[in-house]
């Protein structure tokens, strides 16, 4: 991954910035020009909490090629108390006992190396609490 | 707005076809179009291609494939809607000739995906790489999460799952062309390997080599070709969120009913009216989903649509005769083309053991990504 690509993801990976719509209210992450639910222009920028609860997940078995080490895992798409929904792995428990309605705060992690003395790329990861 | 009709039909067949490349199976299904047709010439190809960049370093398929076919100079051009690609060229046909831009399109779709590429890399761009994939998906475990989330709020079950897989092999062991020419039973479907959880390797569609090709005319110009034209009376496309986790309700297909009602409205039907449809069943959830969204079965019925043999050849609507993408293969590009040729020939009364008996109206359901696209086209025999 070019720097740049990356660079430019930052305010979402790293700090969960996300934007909600001053027209409709609709919250959106992460943050965009226009909203997806009314087409408004004018979004005011937010950050996330760092907790929410598991919409839906599955346990990765065959995963890509970067991730290889670390299968089986689980991923999720956790919703925040805001509504805004994310896709994240869900780590440091037993990935078996992850489903719908589990709840779990939002942990700064490594996400992935980029091979041949890249970057390394950090975001957010869900952790069972409770 | 002209009536438009297929007059031609010609396709590789499915599978891990080693001495053939992508121009290769491009020449053999076009070629076996125009042929059937007794066409010499065409106005516009339109060529169905998720990849042929990441998969074997190749774009530009519109000038390739017309050169290759002994066309050059006639306009040509590559369409992507991911694993919709196929639908989507099949629509831009039907828009060329029913306005009367062009009279005689080659709509087709190709894909070469066992050249040594990522297979698992190349398919999950078709979902939202800054957001979903960063992350750690595969396209298997997004649609692994629609399940869960169906099982979760409709109570679909594992065994449901497997029925789809058993219904669509039993089609494709019928299907000459089909990747898969086995039949295989709940128990195998249950017990093969976990891909992503709950979908296990006999849930998913697999990798696949292949390439389809449809002739359309006006109508009025049909008989020039065939005494047999089918009618493509509706065609429709939509869009939802690219992410999964935009979606409200994560086992609901917006993009699928979306088209169906653009589709059905255009051809002037109902679900009802329809006799034999191909759906995307690239994992064995996309069919309980899709036949849904499409209104084939009523809300709530889609799970068991397969287990009850609704879905079955002999039952009230017959799903994926051809096979399916489970049995058949996916060669992503060329799926949408394939569907329509398994109608075409449903139509004409030509799928010989598959046939289902006096067919007259047909549908076909091509997805891209996780359903953030969708094309459906609705087909009347002209008998």
């Amino acid at each position: 991954m070019p720097s740049p690509r990356y660079w430019r993801e930052k305010p979402s990976r790293y700090r969960l910035d996300a934007a909600r719509c001053n027209a409709c209210g609709s919250v959106m992450f992460p943050r965009r020009a226009i909203c997806s639910q009314c087409r408004g222009t004018e979004l005011e920028p937010f950050q996330l909490s760092r907790n929410g609860k598991v919409i839906t997940s599955t346990v990765v078995h065959v995963p890509p090629g970067e991730f290889l080490m670390e299968a089986p895992y689980a991923m999720a798409v956790v919703e925040t108390p805001e509504g805004a929904r994310l896709m994240v792995q869900v780590v440091d428990c037993d990935p078996a006992k992850v489903g719908p309605g589990m709840d779990v705060s939002l942990e700064f992690r490594l996400i992935r190396k980029e091979g041949h003395g890249g970057i390394l790329c950090y975001g957010h990861k869900g952790v069972p609490v409770g | 707005m002209r009536e438009v009709a297929i007059v031609g039909a010609g396709m590789t067949r499915f599978g891990e076809l080693w001495q053939s490349s992508l121009r290769d199976l491009f020449v053999e299904a076009a070629a076996a179009a125009l042929q059937s047709a007794g066409a010499d010439h065409v106005d516009s190809i339109f060529v169905g291609n998720m990849s042929g960049g990441q998969f074997v370093g190749q774009e530009h398929l519109g000038p390739l494939m017309a050169d290759h076919l002994g066309m050059a100079g006639v306009a040509a051009a590559r369409v992507e809607s991911a694993c919709a690609s196929g639908g989507a060229a099949l629509g831009l046909g039907f828009m060329a000739v029913a306005s009367g831009f062009a009279d005689v399109v080659l709509a087709a779709g190709v894909e070469k995906m066992t050249d040594g590429a990522d297979v698992t890399n190349v398919l999950a761009s078709a979902a939202d790489q800054e957001n979903e994939v960063y992350h750690g998906i595969t396209f298997p475990g997004l649609y692994a999460m629609i399940a869960r989330a169906h099982m979760q709020t409709k109570g679909t079950t594992e065994e449901d799952l497997a029925w789809v897989s058993v219904k669509n092999h039993k089609h494709g062991a019928m299907n000459p062309k089909a990747q898969f020419r086995t039949e295989v039973t709940v128990d195998q479907v249950l017990k093969s390997s976990m891909v992503a959880e709950p979908l296990r390797l006999l849930h998913c569609s697999p990798v696949s080599d292949g390439a389809a090709a449809v002739l359309l005319c006006p109508l009025d110009q049909a008989s020039k070709y065939t005494d047999k034209p089918v009618k493509l009376i509706g065609s429709g496309m939509a869009t939802s969120s690219m992410a999964l986790a935009d979606r409200k309700d994560p086992a609901t297909l917006d993009a699928v009913a979306l088209s169906a009602e653009r589709a059905y409205k255009m051809a002037g039907m109902t679900p009802n009216d329809v006799q034999v449809a191909e759906v995307h069943d690239c994992f064995a959830i996309a069919e309980i989903c899709c036949v849904e969204a499409l209104g084939l079965v009523a809300a709530g019925q889609g799970a068991k649509a397969a287990a009850s043999g609704c879905t079955a050849l002999g039952g009230r609507i017959p799903v994926n005769t051809s096979g399916g993408l489970k049995s058949k293969g996916h060669p992503v590009g060329a799926t949408g083309v394939a569907q329509a040729i398994e109608i075409f020939e449903q139509l004409r009364g030509e799928a010989g053991e598959r046939q289902v008996d006096g067919a007259r109206v047909g549908l076909s359901q091509n997805m891209g990504g996780s359903g953030a696209s969708s094309v459906v086209h609705i087909y009347e025999g002209v008998r």
